[in-house]
């Protein structure tokens, strides 16, 4: 393995102070530990970010559900909160890589690595998501911005994920059968505003699906989505899925999720 | 290089370490506790799962750094007295083995599985060793070594 610094923060300001140059953050290290391993990613340091108070835990109003960037995801997959106001959320964490991964890996950690095929980024944007982070907050909306790409700036940590509380929501994911990460992961919310569907690892990044927000709005219900027509145009196209099958997937995963709502 | 304190099978240890040290070649390498075994190196096959601070954790992708202060459990501290423990002996009985690489990990997982949930039921201990692979057994004798165990711890 490569070699690097590991130094231990105990503060977000001293974590940001350490992060500079070529270092970055370490979380539960369940993705940047493989890619260092894989020589997919190289750092001077690994800023430990386990150690600062105040990062790991979950707090839940009626209106929303704030959850540590260091929570991991046997956490939230266990936690009774959780499970009774969003417990769809309690299912995707529940449905992450097994056991062990579940007991390392952190939410903060899936959505900064912003993996095509993670599950959390599109619990982010179903759920209309804001992102604390050390500097300021941001909307889910604003964050995943490409394939392994955020719009965190250097030295900017994440510190909490908020989610709004939806009046019914589901996550149905088709997943890789030897892997078990999303060839389609689909999460429908009916929030008390919208509609929102967000789809993951169909595409090169997360993203929300306008045309089944709109058929749903209007009639939430498996059928609403026979009629939309889902281009397969820019999806991912790969041994275990080509994009046409892709978009076949996403409409079976979203009738899924709408009838377990 | 920092020394790093933990305690391993009720052993505490205080060692100076490389920064970029993963847990499994710790283990193997430096205190020749090679029970832990090293299968794929990718945080899939589940051979090199042992217990961190009561939480069953992949050893290949975790940082001997990163577990400054923990206790540790691999598969050399389950047995006591020298009697096998309860998931040990299912696995004999039940033969929850064939070539054997798998078992440390598939044992320790399964002891984690039934430390947090008593009497699981058949899918229940699938979903959780889907971790684990086995290239032998297909699995049916390490599943009934797992539900027979349960009944008795």
């Amino acid at each position: 393995m490569k070699s690097f610094n590991f130094k231990s923060a105990t503060n977000t300001k001293e974590a940001a102070k350490l992060v500079s140059g070529r270092a970055t953050f370490l979380a539960g290290g369940m993705s940047l530990l493989p890619a260092i391993k894989l020589r997919l990613a190289a750092y001077s340091d690994l800023i430990n970010i386990k150690k600062i108070k105040g990062l790991s835990g979950i707090k839940v109003s009626s209106k929303s559900i704030k959850i540590g960037a260091t929570t991991t995801h046997a956490e939230v997959a266990g936690s009774k909160e959780v499970g009774k106001s969003i417990p769809s959320l309690a299912v995707l964490a529940e449905g992450i890589g097994d056991p062990q991964v579940r007991n390392r890996g952190t939410i903060g950690g899936s959505i900064a690595n912003n993996d095509p095929a993670a599950d959390y980024p599109s619990a982010c944007l179903a759920l209309n998501a804001t992102i604390h982070t050390s500097k300021r907050k941001i909307a889910a909306d604003k964050f995943f911005k490409g394939m392994f790409d955020t719009d965190l700036k250097k030295g900017e940590l994440i510190e909490s994920i908020e989610f709004e509380v939806p009046e019914k929501s589901a996550y149905a994911k088709y997943p890789n059968p030897a892997s078990r990460y999303a060839i389609v992961g689909v999460y429908v919310a009916k929030l008390k505003d919208n509609v929102r569907v967000s789809i993951t690892g169909a595409g090169s990044c997360v993203f929300r699906s306008i045309e089944i927000e709109e058929a749903l709005s209007s009639n939430f219900s498996p059928s609403a989505v026979d009629n939309v027509n889902i281009s397969s145009k820019g999806l991912n196209s790969d041994i275990h899925a080509s994009a046409e099958y892709r978009a076949h997937i996403i409409k079976v995963m979203t009738r899924k999720a709408v009838s377990s709502c | 290089m920092a020394v790093i304190n933990i305690e391993i099978n009720g052993k505490k240890i205080s060692k100076e370490v490389p920064d970029n040290i993963l847990l499994s070649d710790f283990l193997r390498e430096r205190l020749t506790l090679t029970g832990t075994h090293v299968g794929c190196d990718t945080s899939q096959c589940g051979a090199c799962v042992v217990h961190l601070n009561g939480n069953s954790v992949k050893s290949c992708t975790t940082l001997v750094a990163d577990c400054d202060g923990a206790k540790i459990t691999t598969i050399e501290g389950l047995a006591s007295n020298g009697k096998m423990h309860p998931v040990q002996e299912a696995f004999k009985k039940h033969h929850g083995l064939q070539c054997g690489f798998c078992t440390p990990g598939m044992v320790m997982s399964a002891v984690d599985l039934l430390e947090k949930k008593k009497n699981p039921s058949e899918q229940e201990i699938r979903d959780w060793l889907e971790g684990n692979i086995c290239r032998c057994t297909g699995y049916q004798g390490i599943v009934a070594a797992v539900k027979d165990a349960a009944s008795k711890m």
